[in-house]
């Protein structure tokens, strides 16, 4: 699993970053949590508001600091996803 | 594996979550009837409180200036946290109905002045925090968006914040702020309408056309009720918990200058027959960068000893509406003559505001 954080340094993007580094330790997932900090790279998310959570290049969160139960949720929603494609 | 399991538990609660809403949302709807009735029943009593800790229990002379000091902030304080938390319960509910997405879509291919008046409504309802401006600028601009248009989006978006409005309506009164949302909804409208017509799209950063984007709408009409109710208590929970201390030491510090300094004081040289009061004001106040909350109580204090509104108004609102950050992030998508012109046209808007009011009152 990809995960991407979206943002250009700001509290609120440095907040979501954090919470989800603790999602994905918690759930004892194999996954890689980035920083994107570049603008034009971001912009290429078609998102208009920071932070954005970017999961399997899907952006699942922006404009907001997700709640840890959320973040929780958008990742396992994501295995889930995962699970499926590999299965067919 | 680990996740299934989490998957499936994740699954039954929220079928269980399914069947319980409509009692739930009947216990929501008492609890915050009683939520406000508790809330009223705390702030009408507050003055009288006040009073009673200093003048009684801390045996204060009403006459001295530490009592004067002590009573305005043990008053003011608590008045204004509980209005803040009010409002911004209030907004968060009004702003859970509108997205950035949605606010985009309303606003692309609008002409010139009809898009400039909605922008700058648009701006106040719509949620999006400072770090934001650039996407939101890339994004806007190139979907249709005229530059103007956006333009009064930024301008409003972070002048007319419901800090800055609760601390205004807490400190000065309603008709103050009244007046300083429709003169900042006047200078939003205005300057964006002014930096449209001047035709400056050739003043965007270049890489800003490269940018492929489509307009995709963001929907969040599917809320439920509980679910604005949450927004609405983060949103409270998040700015409440940033501007506590900016409200506390600002009416501390207003507190000093209510208690100790001398009144008309200020009248000399902040005073409306002071002509150049206000361009100074707002030279001073475009560097400052600080929220509402903490520059509005001591404004206040300021006014009380002989500052004049229009002036002190100009200060204010230069502050809040250009930050020295925000132009930082937003050279990254405006070249230096486009940022020049954003923030001329928005100081001289505040400047003739300044100016309005000194002669009005």
């Amino acid at each position: 699993m990809n995960i991407k954080i979206l943002g250009t340094g700001c509290a609120r993007c440095g907040q979501l970053e954090k919470t989800t580094r603790e999602v994905v330790k918690e759930l004892g997932i194999d996954a890689k949590v980035e920083e994107v900090n570049d603008m034009r790279q971001i912009m290429t998310y078609n998102i208009l508001t920071t932070p954005g959570l970017v999961i399997n290049e899907q952006v699942v969160s922006s404009g907001k600091v997700p709640s840890k139960a959320e973040v929780t949720q958008l990742i396992v929603n994501s295995l889930a996803k995962e699970e499926r494609t590999k299965a067919i | 594996m680990v996740d299934k399991n989490i998957i499936s538990e994740a699954a039954a609660a929220s079928v269980a979550a399914e069947t319980r809403v409509p009692k739930q949302r009947r216990n929501l709807y008492i609890i915050l009837g009683s939520c406000l009735a508790l809330w009223g029943l705390v702030y009408y009593w507050l003055k009288p409180a006040a009073d009673f800790l200093t003048y009684d229990v801390f045996n204060l002379s009403a006459s001295s200036h530490l009592g004067s000091s002590v009573a305005f902030f043990l008053y003011d304080a608590p008045k204004v946290i509980l209005l803040l938390v009010l409002i911004i319960f209030g907004v968060g509910i009004v702003r859970s109905f509108f997205t950035p997405e949605r606010t985009r879509q309303m606003l692309a291919g609008k002409r010139q002045f009809v898009g400039n008046i909605m922008a700058a409504g648009l701006g106040i309802v719509t949620p999006f925090c400072s770090c934001s401006a650039c996407p939101l600028f890339i994004g806007f601009v190139e979907t249709g968006v005229p530059l103007g248009v956006t333009f009064s989006f930024l301008i409003a978006s972070p002048m007319i914040n419901e800090v800055a409005v609760v601390l205004l309506y807490g400190m000065f009164g309603w008709k103050i702020a009244l007046m300083y949302i429709v003169t900042g909804l006047v200078i939003a409208i205005t300057a964006g309408w002014v930096i449209g017509k001047f035709k400056l799209e050739r003043f965007i950063e270049g890489w800003v056309h490269d940018v492929n984007l489509s307009p995709s709408g963001g929907e969040n009409s599917g809320m439920k009720f509980e679910d604005r109710v949450n927004y609405g208590l983060n949103a409270v929970r998040e700015i409440v918990g940033k501007v506590w201390p900016y409200v506390l030491a600002g009416i501390a510090v207003g507190a000093v200058i209510h208690g100790y300094v001398p009144d008309g004081l200020l009248a000399s040289f902040m005073g409306k027959d002071a002509w150049w009061g206000v361009p100074a004001a707002v030279l001073i106040g475009v560097p400052i960068y600080s929220n509402a909350a903490g520059v509005i109580p001591i404004v206040q204090a300021l006014m009380e000893k002989g500052a004049a509104l229009g002036t002190v108004l100009a200060f204010m609102m230069s502050v809040v509406a250009i930050s020295l950050p925000e132009m930082i992030i937003l050279r990254r998508v405006l070249k230096w003559q486009l940022l020049g012109v954003f923030i001329g046209v928005v100081a001289l808007g505040i400047i003739i505001v300044g100016y309005l009011f000194n002669a009005l009152l």
